[in-house]
Formats: C-alpha cells, sequence, structure tokens
C-alpha cells in the first residue's frame, strides 16, 4: 500500500525538528535503541546521539520533572509516555508545574515541552494500554492539547508543536499508527494548517460530525455510508482540543443544522460535553436538534474481547445521526 | 581541636561539625575551612538580619498583612552556610523557605513577601539571580533541578546546581526519581536536605529508618549529615559537594540536621504534637549564638560591631515592613495575563467578558 504511515510521519516530523533546532531534545522510556515501543523514534538515536535522544529511567514523572528543568535551561524536550494509562504518575509534574511555570513566572519562564501520548483503544490490549484521557489535560490551564488523525497532520503538527512555545499534549491515534496516506513532505511548514485550526474533512449538508484522533476514520467511514443513504455528513477534525477552533466548527453547523460529536473517551464530562455546550450556546439559533454525543462508555475500559462494543463505531455514529435527523 | 573523621559520619552516630555550640571551633581533615574573621563577621551578619527579616514577616502575617507565612526560624545557619558556597554560575531551586539563601541570592527581603501576600506567585526574575521561584509541591523541584543539571551538562558548563528540600519531602517520589535520574546521567546537582526534624506534624522516624543521608549510598553517590546549625560546616560541606559536582563527579546529598524552631507555617500549632522541652534542647543549638560566642571570644568582634548589626536588622525589618504596606495591589484584569506564551483565544475571551461584566459597575458608579 502507497503512502506513509502515521508512525512513520511522526518519525519524519520528529527528524526535521531534530534538524531544525539543536536544542530540541527527545526522551522517554526505550525510545532511543530500540526507537520507541511503537517505532515512532526508530533510527533517531543513531542520527543524533545519546544527548538528543535519551533514553531514561522507568519514571514517568522523572521524566516531565526534568524535562521542566531541561525546559528552563533553554532545552525543547519531546517526551514519550509509553502508554496513555502510564502518564498519571506524571500528571502532577504536568498539571502543577508544566501548565503553570509560565503563569507563576509572569512569562519570565518558558516552557516549550512536547509531551506525546499513544491514546485509545482496538488493539486488543492488556488493562491501561487502550485509554482516552484527553479531556483530564483539555481542563487544564496552561497546556496546549491536540490530536493527529492521518499521516500528513502527523508529521505537520509534531513540528508546529515542537516549535510552540507552550506545552503541548500531543495525543496520538495508536490503532491508526500503520494507516497509511500520500503526502508532500518537502512542502514549507508555513502553509501547513496552523497548529490549532480545525479542518473539515468531508464537506457535507446535512449533519456535523464532530471527531478526533482514531475517530475520524471511524467517521469518515460512517459518512460514506450515510452517502449511500441520501444522507450528507460533513466530518470536522477538530485537532486542537486546547484551544479548540470554534470558527470552523461553528461555521459547519450554522450550515448543517444538526452536530454529533464522536470520540473514544467516555461521553460523561468528555471533550463532546464541551463541544455540545459551546455549540449550543454559539449556534442556538441555527439547530434543528440537540447536539449528540457518542462515545464510550461510564466505565472502566473494558477487557479486550469486550471492546469493539465499548468503542464507538460506524453503526454507533450512524444512529446517532438518525437521531439527530428524526428531530 | 577535635576532629569528627568521616568514619563517623557514616555510622550516622554523628555529623560535620566545625563550629561548636559553645562557639569552639573544630578541624576535619575531610572539610578544611579557612575563613577570616571578616568573613565569619559576615556570615553573622547574614544570619542575624535573616532571623530579623523572618521575625518581621512572622509578625505581618499575625497583623493580617500576608495571608500566610513559612518561617524559617532556626535554619539560618543551613540556608546562610550553603547559600554562601555558592558561585554565581550556579543554579538554586529553593522549596518555599529558604528565605536565607534567596538573600545569598542578592533577591530583596521584600520581594519573597508578594507570594505569601498573595499579589503574585514569585516576585524575581529566576535567571537574574539564578534562583528558581519558590516550589509548594513538596519534592517537585528536585527533578527540575536534576533535568536543570543536565542541561548545563549538555551546554558544557562548570556550574552547578543545589536544591533544597526537607525530611518530609524525602519520602516522596519525585525525589526518589530525581536521585535517579542524577545518578543515572551523573547530574551536577546537590542535593541540600534540611532534615528540621518535623513534616509539619510527623516526625523524621515515620519519614525513614536509617539516617536520611545514608540514603545516598543506595543511589550510588555520596551522603554526608552535617550540624545544620553549625554555619561553617554548612558552608564548607556544601563548597565541597559543590566543587564534586563541578568536576563532573555527580550528585551529592547533604543532610543538614537542624531543627523547625517555629511552626511549620503560620497556620501550624506545633503545640499539638512536640513538647516545649524539645525546643528548649534546640535553643542550646541555636545558630547565631555560637558564630556570636566565637566571634566574642576569640576577639574577633566587639559590641559595637553587635549592636551595630542588630541596628542593621531594624532598619531592614522597618524597611521591608514599609514595602509590604505598600506593595501596589495587582489590578483584577492581570489574572488572564501569562497563561500561555502563545496567547490563547479562550483566554482572551474571557478577559473579554470580563472586562465587559466590570465596566457594568462603572456604569453603575460602583466599584
Amino acid at each position: 500500500m502507497a503512502g506513509v504511515a502515521i508512525a512513520r510521519a511522526l518519525n519524519m516530523g520528529l527528524r526535521k525538528a531534530l534538524e531544525a533546532d539543536s536544542k530540541v531534545i527527545i526522551m522517554g522510556e526505550d525510545v532511543g535503541k530500540l526507537g520507541g515501543v511503537f517505532r515512532v523514534t526508530d533510527g533517531l538515536q543513531k542520527d543524533f546521539g545519546e544527548d538528543r535522544v535519551m533514553d531514561t529511567p522507568l519514571a514517568e514523572s522523572g521524566i516531565i520533572g526534568t524535562a521542566v528543568g531541561l525546559a528552563m535551561r533553554g532545552y525543547r524536550p519531546v517526551c514519550e509516555i509509553q502508554f496513555d494509562g502510564f502518564v498519571f504518575p506524571a500528571y502532577d509534574q504536568i498539571v502543577n508545574q508544566l501548565a503553570k511555570l509560565h503563569y507563576r513566572s509572569h512569562g519570565l519562564v518558558k516552557m516549550p515541552v512536547v509531551v506525546r501520548i499513544p491514546f485509545g483503544g482496538g488493539i486488543g490490549a492488556v488493562e491501561h494500554h487502550s485509554e482516552s484521557p484527553e479531556a483530564l489535560f483539555a481542563h487544564v490551564a496552561g497546556l496546549k492539547v491536540v490530536a493527529c488523525s492521518n499521516a500528513e497532520d502527523a508529521y505537520t503538527m509534531i513540528q508546529q508543536a515542537v516549535a510552540c512555545d507552550d506545552p503541548v499534549v500531543f495525543f496520538e491515534p495508536k490503532r491508526r499508527y500503520w494507516e497509511r496516506a500520500e503526502f508532500d513532505a518537502s512542502a514549507p511548514l508555513a502553509d501547513a494548517v496552523p497548529l490549532h485550526a480545525a479542518r473539515v474533512v468531508r464537506p457535507g449538508r446535512d449533519v456535523t460530525v464532530l471527531a478526533y484522533g482514531p475517530m475520524v476514520k471511524t467517521a469518515l467511514d460512517a459518512a460514506k455510508v450515510a452517502a449511500e443513504e441520501g444522507h450528507e455528513l460533513e466530518v470536522v477534525d477538530v485537532r486542537s482540543l486546547t484551544p479548540i477552533d470554534w470558527e470552523t466548527i461553528c461555521d459547519s453547523v450554522r450550515r448543517t443544522g444538526r452536530c454529533v460529536t464522536v470520540h473514544e473517551a467516555q461521553v460523561f464530562l468528555g471533550v463532546g460535553a464541551e463541544l455540545a455546550a459551546r455549540v449550543t450556546e454559539k449556534c442556538f439559533y441555527s439547530l434543528e436538534a440537540p447536539v449528540l454525543r457518542v462515545g464510550g462508555y461510564a466505565t472502566p475500559y473494558p477487557p479486550s474481547r469486550m471492546e469493539e462494543h465499548f468503542l464507538p463505531d460506524l453503526d454507533r455514529v450512524l444512529e446517532a445521526v438518525d437521531r439527530s435527523l428524526a428531530y | 581541636m577535635v576532629a569528627v573523621s568521616s568514619m563517623d559520619i557514616a555510622t550516622g552516630a554523628d555529623f560535620v561539625q566545625l563550629l561548636t555550640p559553645e562557639g569552639q571551633r573544630l578541624e576535619n581533615p575531610d572539610y578544611p575551612l579557612e575563613i577570616t574573621p571578616d568573613e565569619v563577621r559576615g556570615l553573622y551578619r547574614d544570619l542575624v538580619l535573616v532571623r530579623r527579616f523572618d521575625v518581621e514577616a512572622t509578625a505581618l502575617q499575625r497583623q493580617g498583612e500576608l495571608g500566610i507565612w513559612a518561617q524559617l526560624l532556626g535554619q539560618e545557619a543551613a540556608q546562610i552556610g550553603s547559600g554562601r558556597a555558592l558561585a554565581p554560575g550556579d543554579m538554586v531551586f529553593p522549596t518555599y523557605r529558604e528565605h536565607g539563601v534567596a538573600w545569598c541570592r542578592g533577591i530583596p527581603p521584600e520581594k519573597l513577601l508578594e507570594l505569601f501576600r498573595g499579589v503574585n506567585f514569585g516576585g524575581w526574575d529566576p535567571r537574574q539571580h539564578n534562583f528558581s521561584l519558590y516550589t509548594i509541591v513538596i519534592g517537585a523541584q528536585t527533578l527540575h533541578a536534576t533535568g536543570y543539571a543536565m542541561g548545563m551538562q549538555r551546554d558544557g558548563a562548570e556550574d552547578a546546581v543545589i536544591v533544597y528540600f526537607g525530611d518530609g519531602a524525602s519520602s516522596e517520589g519525585d525525589v526518589n526519581e530525581a536521585f535517579i535520574f542524577a545518578a543515572s546521567y551523573n547530574a551536577p546537582v546537590v542535593f541540600f536536605l534540611q532534615n528540621n526534624q518535623w513534616a509539619i506534624s510527623v516526625p523524621e522516624e515515620r519519614q525513614s529508618r536509617i539516617p536520611l543521608f545514608k540514603r545516598a549510598h543506595g543511589f550510588g553517590f555520596p551522603g554526608v549529615r552535617v550540624d545544620g546549625n553549625d554555619v561553617l560546616a554548612c558552608l564548607a560541606v556544601t563548597r565541597k559537594a559543590l566543587q564534586h559536582a563541578r568536576e563532573g563527579q555527580g550528585p551529592f546529598l547533604i543532610e543538614a540536621f537542624t531543627y523547625r524552631m517555629g511552626a511549620h507555617t503560620t497556620s501550624d500549632d506545633p503545640t499539638r504534637y512536640r513538647l516545649a522541652s524539645e525546643l528548649e534542647t534546640w535553643k542550646l543549638r541555636d545558630p547565631i549564638e555560637r558564630v556570636k560566642a566565637y566571634l566574642s571570644r576569640g576577639g574577633f568582634a566587639d559590641s559595637s560591631f553587635f549592636e551595630s548589626v542588630e541596628a542593621e536588622g531594624d532598619e531592614l525589618a522597618a524597611r521591608v515592613r514599609a514595602a509590604c504596606l505598600s506593595m501596589p495591589e495587582p489590578k483584577p484584569i492581570d489574572i488572564f495575563d501569562q497563561v500561555y506564551a502563545g496567547g490563547s483565544p479562550l483566554v482572551d475571551e474571557e478577559r473579554a467578558t470580563f472586562e465587559h461584566y466590570q465596566a457594568g459597575f462603572a456604569d453603575e458608579g460602583g466599584h
């Protein structure tokens, strides 16, 4: 199959970032010799050395805490958290230090740190390897939170995140790591879609579907089936969860009059709740139906034999679309 | 002169001491200290002034001018001794009690009050003074210090980092992870543990069943206990530890054995958990009295010197008080400043909403 896989696109983007700025360093568990458990950092230590691509001790708080110190010294660390469920030992350093130091110091201390987190389920994994904790970060003032959904975005967004002077939590759709797409890697980064912009990835006139990360593909698949049934879904890749590009989102909803949000994370108090609340507030007179949310249930992520029932799929999206259209 | 050997230190039975509570000067071959009377007078002045400042800040809290104050009372020698060991290029990571170290780094004392008055979270430029902002979360700064030291390594700098923390913090995961990272990368960082015996109400025995300095050996770097109420010993040991770090020999743990003579903060009531007699015992080991005794007995200072330092302390206190009382109130709109380096449309929107809301009161002639 032609094209570049998301994992490879991230690798290419990280390589560009390392080349562009000698202060950029990559750190995390197994990111060096092994190239990361998903091979996202494959070959980078060989080419940039152990000082710039650093295998760390197995301690997540230690990774983020020392990255904070390195950032204070003028470095731009890119930290890999091996799996979503393992970020929590670092949560204190992320929330209390990384997110707040710029504010605490009145802007004198910058925290250009990227925290990469492979997230989401669908890979038949054991517990703690399929979580979607993005709302827990999007809620924290001082952090920027983004999620890529395809190879081109992976390539450009990781470079934009590294260049950002604020801390960015960068969610990667781990079950889509091997999805391929063709793109022009030589295009200037300045011409890429801005990091915090949403993007209409399929235009349609009937219902706006808001998704990000691994659910963008699910939403696009649903849109194909809906089209066969005569309904044109407009799929918006939200891309940035903090801040959110309301202009693109609301422009779409005002045209369609209907909105469905989709994410793997539990619906309750998820990113979809914020999307629904703001869309309702901003597009109230355009709405033909309440904003509906599709997502995980209010349970812990289940054992893998049951995960397909927990995860939103094409049918769950279409069911919500039908309910929206029925109003 | 009686020497305290490093063998004794390793047993945990003793510590490095260069000046007894009675003001007698000791020698230690492992930690030689050549110091002139003039320099000792300088240290005495530092000790007295930071204590006087601390007393004034406590009074300001009691009078409602500060929301809270974390007293350094009793820990002056640990802070001045280590603080005066620093070179200008060294970087300091403090807790929220390092007023004495801040003094050594040239931060105007009144600047320290801003955080405790609630007008900001730290009013100094960390880069200007090589003194990071106060960190409230216990032990979190030990990782920042280690990362900063790893950065120094990459820069080829001939400086070192010193990070302060306490006996309570020694139980935190971050401190242990900092030890591991520092050891693993041989980072030039000195871990300065002020063991003041109490983590609010919890005694040292609840944190550790061995003397805390011995933890270092398990992580693979040197650890030494020093008399934390002896400014000369703290100076000598910290100098050596910093040199060790600068020379590429990696991290070093100093346990300064001292006592928190005051409360944890002005919100605390130590009478609920410790005996008054304990404080009386430690008063006999006061960090300032022994320097005064040494200077007096040796004929290195007379009453006019001591009186002049007292007077200087009172002037400092008056200046600090005046600065506290005239501190400008922050503007409410400042809430929205510096959340992000690159700005945020969400924060901008909420700032505008807030301004509009505030303006509504102005129209009514109120607020």
